[in-house]
């Protein structure tokens, strides 16, 4: 038995997993609209590569990940494309961002899918592949997986798969490992492969008895080990299941592969396994709708699939729904309308209802009670970080660690006075990017204004210079025709006048450098410099002229 | 619509000011029994004066009053003030205490939760300052009283400041602290002042029943996680230990540490007011650090120092260094190599 | 008598090379307090605040010849900051309290309506204007600060300021309502 580790504090929030979890993993119809949201990632949003009116086969790439981090989106059913604009999306600002809508045509035509032998290729072409396949971390911040599978030269010890799924409510990993064990075993392979770790352990909390066995079964003949973990919210946070199941800790700011450990979510490897072994890329996912409304139950639904159909499909909500959640009660956001789509992140969607989700109390002064300080699965003290966001001393709070916060809400969990701990770090941590983007902002305007200075400094040098050209060719020609008296008159006074300044120049050289030389060099090297000016122009700049 | 959605359920500010309060009833239960009915007189009057003066600061304020005054915190400070002085004492003494307590250390510092000094102790200093006399009269245990004082004579004293027939001298005694302070100044040693019939097994006969009580209080509050171990064990470990030390030193002189824990408001004090979340550190560090110091302070000033008990005093005192200790005692947060520095 | 001028000869003589060591090691080239004002400066470059640019204006703060409270797009976040910088009494922007950031805006320009004339490119501080004479002029929005100095270099009009709206990428977290007084 492997000995686990303890993270600080943690919470036992009441699990509510039986409502959605004694129903087996149901199909969602086709629908007759898909509206496919290009930002369904971490990183850079897809860019759409087809047009209004273009015919699409199931599976078709419709978005291209043109950055390193970033996915592809795809058709997740045949069809023709009817609009790419802006539409409500699942997202807590509650704004809408670009997508791409498809009119099904029912057929379910698929695009020419090929499997790809992973164990023979190169692996920059399975990498490749699960960024055209649209693979993201399917856990809850979308981070592209191909990314997170090239550690470059470093060595991974541990291949953690996520599978503890301790936000209450959901359920939709625990019903894919019931169900699908054998093929989230094969993702797992493949990740394994890409990386040949020394140990490949699949966490899961031990309220999940026949996800646990399912896997274990799986796991048959292969070195992967199934760790059950004891239920403590948040003991699916990735920096947690990375302390119990290894007892190291990820320093703060940096990335899970710095102490040799990837860890990854059971889904993924899911949809790995469906992207390289089948061809087939990210177009549905399980979700579980529960909560208020009459049968909750998972469902495999396609994405894009408007939230509002997928409300219908566990019956409907109560009379007395009042707006729905997106992911769990401890992490997810609410929305107020069903017209957004399902989106690769959207692993729950809950219909809320006083009875089951009470208002919260006013909120009460703080008490300094460290009720949250010992919740803290981050050992963080929320009350300073609270006291500095309140009173906007982003400073202080950077200095108290306020991005260590991982978010988790076991604070506002706890807090007798009921204050909204978390949406005060939310809060502040916007605050400070901002803050930093405006600064950035500054910075760059800055250097762009000196460098429009420099430039009109230096044309009007080189207008001087031109000028200075000209006479000088006015002279030659004068001196060729030496019988023009007023020439040859007006080329004395200059000479004379030329003479003067160069002996004034050359007494203040005398005067203030100890060097007798006259440095005939000086201009010329003001004029390199601005010559080169150019190639030392600051970045990100597009000079107009 | 921001997370989290759910909270703990039932976990609310009133929720632990009254366990807090359920874990003061033995103690009480036990006082009456050896003292008389005259802390439940003291324990009304206090509470209602916190009352009418919390309502009138909020309103003052423009709070809401309801919302604050069901917190039970303005009654908590109450009852720590009533349990910390004399059970026999005129009306106006409580009643100016716990206004001062209420009125200026609570709302003029901003009210709940941002007061720096502990209330309770703010109006226990500022009695002992102003009316010294009235604070070191504390009635003597019935067991030993030739004269007990029923429930109609203490509230005719409280509230005329005469006892029908009899003298004030004749119902009440020193406490056990001042008596131990009295004699061992008088070069009695240690042994004869034991001999004295307020001695009873650790303490005073009845005061170490009560902070026996207090301290299955803070146990209850314990298991309830309502504090944390650190204050109570801090300060309990400090004071026994210098009390040890001392003891050693010089036993004729220097009361056993047992003494020290079990008499006069150390238990009150280690489960009860050094544990007041909005003064006392937050860290699990700071908590040691304040409860420790606090400790030793008053071993000091009861050993060395002019007034009887220190509880009030050491805790003030570090009341004004929580600030600091918290700046510096910050934890190590997950992924860090050191402390978080101030 | 003798042995205390010594000592206080010696001593000069001992605080003299210390000061005069200090003075070379210690050097400080160009004043300091220009550069930390001007740091705290949005650097729109704007002319708002009646010198030719943000540098200008930084050198005339730390020489105390202009006030705290004349640059508009910092608003009064930028006057509180350089009150705390210079340690002088804070004056809000146009004696105003609730003068605060006004929203980001940045210019556009009405493409039917321009005429090439390049006079607005001629005045724009940050090179954020692409176009050439007697072609249409476009306004890149990402360098833009919102100066509005290309506004009255305009002779036909054509240039408006226009918000910046908020998406999914730049959104930011309002904060949190949390009004106790309101529960009475």
């Amino acid at each position: 038995m492997r000995t686990l580790h303890k993270f600080h504090g943690g919470v036992h929030p009441p699990d509510h997993k039986t409502e959605s979890n004694r129903l087996p993993i149901a199909a969602a119809p086709l629908p007759q609209r898909l509206i496919v949201p290009l930002r369904q990632h971490i990183g850079t949003p897809a860019t759409p590569i087809v047009k209004v009116g273009d015919p699409v086969l199931k599976g078709q790439m419709i978005g291209a990940a043109d950055d390193f981090i970033s996915a592809a989106v795809h058709a997740p059913t045949s069809g023709i494309v009817s609009a790419i604009e802006i539409h409500a999306v699942p997202h807590p600002s509650s704004l809408p961002d670009l997508c791409i809508t498809i009119e099904s045509d029912g057929e379910e035509r698929w695009i020419e899918r090929q499997p790809l032998d992973y164990q023979t290729a190169d692996p920059d072409a399975v990498r490749a592949r699960l960024r055209d396949a649209g693979i993201v971390g399917l856990g809850g911040a979308v981070f592209p997986t191909h990314v997170k599978l090239s550690p470059g030269q470093r060595k991974i010890k541990t291949l953690i798969l996520n599978g503890a799924e301790c936000e209450p409510w959901i359920t939709s990993d625990d019903l894919l490992m019931r169900e699908r064990a054998a093929e989230i075993v094969a993702g797992i392979k493949i990740m394994a492969h890409l990386i040949q770790p020394e140990e490949v352990l699949i966490g899961i909390e031990d309220n999940k008895p026949e996800a646990i066995a399912a896997m274990r079964a799986a796991c048959q003949g292969t070195n992967f080990e199934v760790v059950t973990v004891p239920v403590l919210y948040p003991s699916g946070g990735e920096k947690q299941l990375i302390k119990m199941l290894t007892g190291k800790e990820v320093p703060s700011g940096q990335r899970t592969v710095n102490i040799g450990v990837l860890c990854s979510n059971t889904g993924t490897a899911y949809t790995m396994h469906r992207a390289v072994d089948h061809g087939e890329p990210v177009i549905s996912r399980i979700v579980t709708v529960t909560g208020n409304v009459a049968k909750p139950q998972n469902f495999e639904a396609l994405l894009g699939t408007p939230l509002s159909e997928l409300v219908q499909l566990a019956g409907g909500a109560k009379s007395d729904t009042s707006h729905y959640l997106i992911g769990g009660p401890m992490m997810g956001f609410g929305l107020n309308y069903l017209e957004a789509p399902l989106t690769k992140a959207t692993n729950c969607l809950i219909a809320v209802s006083p009875a089951l989700f009470p208002p919260k109390p006013t909120a009460m002064p703080c008490i300094r009670c460290t009720q949250c300080a010992q919740a803290c699965p981050c050992n963080l003290q929320p009350q300073e970080l609270f006291w500095f966001s309140q009173s906007k001393n982003f400073d202080k709070a950077r200095a108290y660690n306020l991005f260590d916060c991982i978010e988790c809400g076991c604070c506002d969990y706890v807090c007798p006075s009921h204050i909204p701990l978390v949406s005060f770090f939310r809060f502040a941590k916007s605050e400070i990017a901002t803050q930093d983007r405006e600064i950035m902002a500054a910075e760059q305007a800055k250097q762009r204004f000196e460098f429009k200075q420099m430039r009109e400094e230096r044309e009007k040098a080189e207008k001087a210079a031109r000028m200075a050209e000209k006479t000088a060719a006015a002279r030659a020609a004068a001196a060729a025709n030496p019988d023009d008296p007023i020439a040859a008159a007006k080329k004395a006074a200059i000479q004379a006048a030329v003479e003067r300044a160069k002996a004034k120049k050359a007494e203040a050289v005398a005067a203030l450098s100890p060097s007798p030389q006259p440095s005939p060099t000086r201009g010329e090297g003001a004029n390199e410099k601005g010559a080169c000016s150019d190639l030392t122009a600051p970045k990100n700049n597009t000079d107009p002229s | 619509m921001s997370s989290p959605h759910v909270l703990t359920p039932g976990s609310s500010v009133s929720t632990i000011m009254l366990l807090v309060l359920a874990a003061l009833l033995p103690a009480i239960a036990v006082y009456y029994f050896y003292f008389g009915p005259g802390i439940l007189i003291s324990l009304v009057l206090a509470s209602v004066t916190a009352l009418v003066a919390e309502a009138a600061m909020l309103r003052l304020r423009n709070y809401p009053i309801k919302y604050f005054l069901t917190d039970g915190s303005a009654v908590l400070t109450a009852w720590l003030l009533a349990l910390s002085i004399p059970p026999l004492a005129p009306w106006w003494l409580i009643v100016v205490g716990t206004t001062f307590a209420i009125i200026v250390a609570k709302h003029l510092y901003g009210g709940l939760g941002n007061n720096l000094f502990n209330p309770a102790m703010v109006g226990f200093a500022v009695l002992m300052i102003s009316f010294p006399s009235y604070m070191t009269q504390w009635t003597a245990p019935l067991l030993l009283s030739h004269h007990p004082v029923g429930f109609s004579e203490t509230l005719q004293y409280y509230f005329s400041g005469t006892l029908q027939g009899v003298k004030l001298d004749a119902v009440t005694m020193a406490t056990p602290l001042d008596a131990m302070k009295t004699r061992l100044n008088l070069q009695h040693t240690m042994s004869e002042v034991n001999n004295m019939p307020i001695f009873g097994m650790f303490g005073g006969k009845g005061t170490e029943a009560i902070a026996a009580m207090y301290l299955l209080g803070g146990l209850f509050l314990w298991q309830r996680r309502i504090i944390t171990w650190h204050m109570p064990v801090s300060f309990l470990v400090a004071l026994a230990l210098i009390a040890t030390l001392f003891n050693g030193i010089d036993p004729n002189r220097y009361a056993p540490p047992m003494f020290h824990l079990f008499t006069g408001g150390a238990m009150l004090c280690a489960f009860f007011i050094a544990t007041d979340y909005v003064t006392s550190p937050t860290t699990p560090l700071g908590k040691l650090i304040f409860g420790a110091s606090a400790g030793l302070l008053v071993y000091i000033i009861r050993v060395f120092g002019g007034y009887p008990d220190g509880i009030a005093f050491a805790i003030l005192i570090m009341n004004a260094a929580v600030p600091l200790i918290d700046a510096y005692t910050q934890p190590r947060v997950f992924g860090h190599d050191s402390r978080t520095k101030p | 008598m003798l042995s205390a001028i010594l000592v206080m000869i010696l001593l000069g003589v001992v605080l003299g090379a210390v000061l005069g060591y200090a003075s070379i090691k210690f050097r400080v080239e160009g004043n300091p307090l220009v550069e930390k004002v001007e740091s705290t400066l949005p650097q729109t470059q704007c002319g708002q605040c009646g010198f030719a640019g943000c540098r200008p204006y930084a050198e005339a703060v730390a020489a105390g010849e202009a006030e705290i409270n004349q640059c508009v797009p910092g608003g009064n976040n930028v006057a509180k900051h350089l009150a705390e910088l210079l340690g002088v009494e804070y004056k809000p922007v146009g004696g105003e309290e609730n003068f605060d950031h006004k929203p980001k805006m940045v210019a556009f320009i009405d493409e039917n309506t321009c005429i090439g004339c390049t006079a607005c490119i001629k005045v724009c501080p940050v090179d954020a204007i692409v176009g050439a004479t007697k072609l249409m002029h476009t306004i890149l929005a990402d360098p833009c600060t919102g100066c509005e100095l290309c506004i009255p270099a305009c002779p036909v009009d054509c240039i408006t300021m226009i918000p910046v709206k908020e998406n999914v990428a730049t959104w930011k977290r309002q904060f949190p309502i949390f009004e106790l007084k309101k529960v009475a």
